[in-house]
């Protein structure tokens, strides 16, 4: 079944037969007495294109040099295609690495730097010739060839990183924020070049970045980093629809969490009382939380309705006024303040222009939700 | 404000005064027809053929040359490896010995440093017979370990400022360190090590001091030979000389200067062809 993978049911990790490619062990990484990566197990498969997100400062960075061999893990182990990397140099790794700064050879011009790669490796300088060709051609540098790296733009730098970065054809690529210093344009358009690239070339990319929508667009896992340690693996997806903790609720897109106790607790339905308001939530699954434990009970901007009509629903519904409204263009923001003084976040798509009917400041309405849309959180 | 911006322009005359009414006597009584430097007696080249003929004089000037040419390229070489320890090993046991010991010579009075060497040469012939009596060589050694610390600070702190992620790059790529050294670091630090073989030649030919601890009979440099005479009285040779030394230096600063200028209009101009493109 998975031998017919297309790109859209690619989902490797899912299938106990197939052997990761790149196999982090229970790695941690000390510099002094500060642990900067805590004990990280991580697997992926090839052709995955695997996001680091995290916030600045939880150790992406350094994950990603001890895989290039930059930075020695201070114990645990990481295995690529079956092989300890503990003694391989990164001379000798099958892995290349984008730099977050570029770091191109100042030297140097755009060719002498793409082809510096093929120049350590035993080819004949005809090949290094026609493949430095084709990889100009891929990122579009081809009349830049002769010019020296301060004399381009920085996407022209960025495009001549991830040419040096792919010439030697790795198996695994890894990507520093490889699009941080891009305008939103370019950086999109480059997203997709990056996607393209991995479909022609079937590269394993692990790709660091702390630009979330980068993540959802990009990735076909996503792996959030919280100092140190992985809080969560899953697609973008799962991380954003089913998130396993209030760190990665509020770290992907945003949230509204009202923390509350189980007071009905059935294998299929749950009832949660709201601490601060005269509200029960239902929630149309089972959760695995101790009775009375505290619980938040968490709910997207874009899964509440908002309307000026009661919907007649018993539960999954609050009473507030409309404090703010921010127009976003395709969708409005509705800040709506609740009995208590806290503010609830609500999206709602701007499907009609000039709409009316619209719900204006200062309108008392009704919140409502699905019993699917709330997702139970425990500490 | 009046007087302040009088007294600012009386204070920039004066200082510059004090700093070139000296050298500019000196060139114009290098050429003076009397042999009193104090007397003007008309215009002459006179002193410069003089010059010429001063066989004291031209030898010395060239063992200070190929004194100052052998220290200035053996001080890159060995300033630019313990520039390169110092800035790219990070930790490593007795680094801070290490750094000490290389920048010492820095902040070392050199009548110390002289006599030391010259305690060191003298041990060293009495045990391995080497150097035998002390001259060319024992000059060079010693102007060796002194300017080789100049470079190792420019070399330093250059590396200081390259991006370390350069060299990991190329180590990602496939170079072995080595390999990296040469064909990535050097050629991007090589401004620095012209400026220190540069520093290193003018420290040479500028030292009076250790030179005269170190030195032996027949290898006087040039500061020695113009000191000497110059205790003997002014001499109008001496002025020739000296006004051939200062158009050397001046010429030197303007290469460099009209070089350093040209490569940042290229470099201008490359960055606004860069912009237009885009
Ligand atoms: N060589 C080092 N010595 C000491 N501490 C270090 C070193 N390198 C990184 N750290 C620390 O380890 C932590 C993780 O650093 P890292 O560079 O991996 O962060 P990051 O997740 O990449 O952050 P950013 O998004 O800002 O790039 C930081 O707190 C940093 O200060
Ligand atoms: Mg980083």
């Amino acid at each position: 079944m998975a031998s017919s993978t297309t790109f859209s049911t690619f989902e490797p990790w899912k299938d106990p037969a197939e052997k990761p490619y790149v196999c982090i062990d229970r790695v941690t990484k000390k510099f002094g007495d500060f642990v900067a990566v805590n004990d990280i197990s991580l697997d992926i498969y090839r052709k995955e294109l695997f996001c680091l997100l995290g916030a600045s400062g939880c150790g992406k960075s350094t994950l990603l040099r001890m895989l290039a061999g930059f930075e020695e893990a201070s114990s645990g182990r990481i295995l690529i295609d079956g092989m300890d990397m503990a003694e391989i140099p990164p001379y000798e790794r099958p892995v290349n690495m984008m730099f977050q700064s570029y770091a191109l050879f100042p030297h140097m011009n755009v060719s002498q730097n793409v082809s510096f790669g093929l120049k350590q490796e035993k080819l004949t300088g005809q090949v290094i010739k026609t493949r430095v060709e084709e990889m100009l051609e891929l990122v579009k540098l081809t009349q830049f060839a002769k010019r020296k790296p301060h004399q381009l733009s920085g996407g022209q730098r960025q495009r001549v990183a991830l040419a040096r970065s792919l010439i030697k054809r790795p198996k695994l690529l890894l990507l520093d924020e490889p699009l941080a210093a891009l305008d939103k344009k370019l950086r999109e358009h480059t997203q997709f070049e990056l996607m393209n690239i991995q479909e022609q070339l079937g590269v394993t990319f692990i790709v660091v970045t702390h630009d979330q929508q980068e993540a959802m667009t990009l990735a076909t896992r996503i792996g959030v980093m919280e100092e140190g340690y992985i809080a969560q693996v899953g697609t973008p997806t799962e991380i954003y629809e089913f998130p396993g903790s209030r760190f990665v609720a509020d770290f992907i897109g945003s949230v509204n969490s009202f923390e509350g106790r189980i007071t009905v607790d059935e294998p299929d339905h749950v009832i949660i009382r709201m601490l601060d308001q005269d509200v029960d939530i239902f929630v149309d699954h089972g959760v695995s939380a101790s009775p009375n434990a505290r619980v938040w009970a968490a709910i997207r901007p874009e899964k509440i309705h908002i309307s000026r009509t009661d919907p007649g629903q018993a539960r999954n519904v609050i009473r507030g006024k409309v404090k703010e409204i921010a127009y976003m263009g395709d969708f409005s923001i509705y800040l709506v303040e609740l009995a208590g003084g806290r503010t609830v976040r609500v999206t709602q798509p701007n499907l009609r222009r000039g709409d009316p009917e619209r719900i204006t400041w200062d309108e008392q309405v009704f919140l409502h939700w699905l019993p699917s849309s709330i997702v139970v959180l425990t500490e | 404000m009046k007087r302040r911006s009088l007294f600012l322009i009386s204070a920039m005359v004066f200082g510059f005064a004090f700093l070139y009414v000296p050298i500019i006597s000196l060139i114009v009584y290098s050429f003076n027809k009397s042999k009193l430097v104090t007397v003007w007696a008309g215009f002459s080249t006179q002193w410069y053929g003089a010059l010429l003929q001063n066989d004291q004089i031209l030898q010395a000037a060239w063992i200070s040359l190929r004194i100052a040419t052998l220290n200035a390229t053996v001080a890159m070489a060995l300033g630019t490896i313990a520039g390169f320890v110092l800035a790219r090993f990070k930790r490593f046991r007795g680094r801070t010995l290490f750094t000490g010991l290389v920048t010492a010579p820095l902040v070392m009075p050199e009548v110390i440093t002289g006599l030391s060497l010259l305690l060191l040469f003298v041990a060293l012939e009495s045990i391995i017979g080497w150097p035998s009596g002390r001259g060319f060589a024992t000059i060079t050694i010693a102007h060796i370990t002194f300017s080789l610390a100049y470079v190792a600070v420019i070399v330093q702190s250059r590396l200081a400022d390259m991006d370390e992620s350069i060299e990991e790059a190329a180590l990602d790529l496939g170079a072995r360190p080595l390999k990296i050294f040469f064909m990535i670091t050097l050629p991007i630090i090589a401004p620095a090590l012209v400026a220190g073989w540069l520093l290193a030649f003018t420290l040479s030919l500028d030292d009076l001091v250790i030179a005269s601890f170190v030195s032996g009979p027949g290898s006087s440099t040039l500061p020695m030979v113009i000191f000497s005479k110059v205790r003997l009285g002014v001499s109008p040779e001496i002025n020739a000389l000296a006004t051939i030394l200062v158009a050397l230096v001046a010429v030197g600063t303007i290469i460099a200067g009209v070089a350093m200028l040209r490569s940042q209009k290229v470099r201008e101009r490359d960055v606004q062809m860069a912009a237009a493109d885009n």
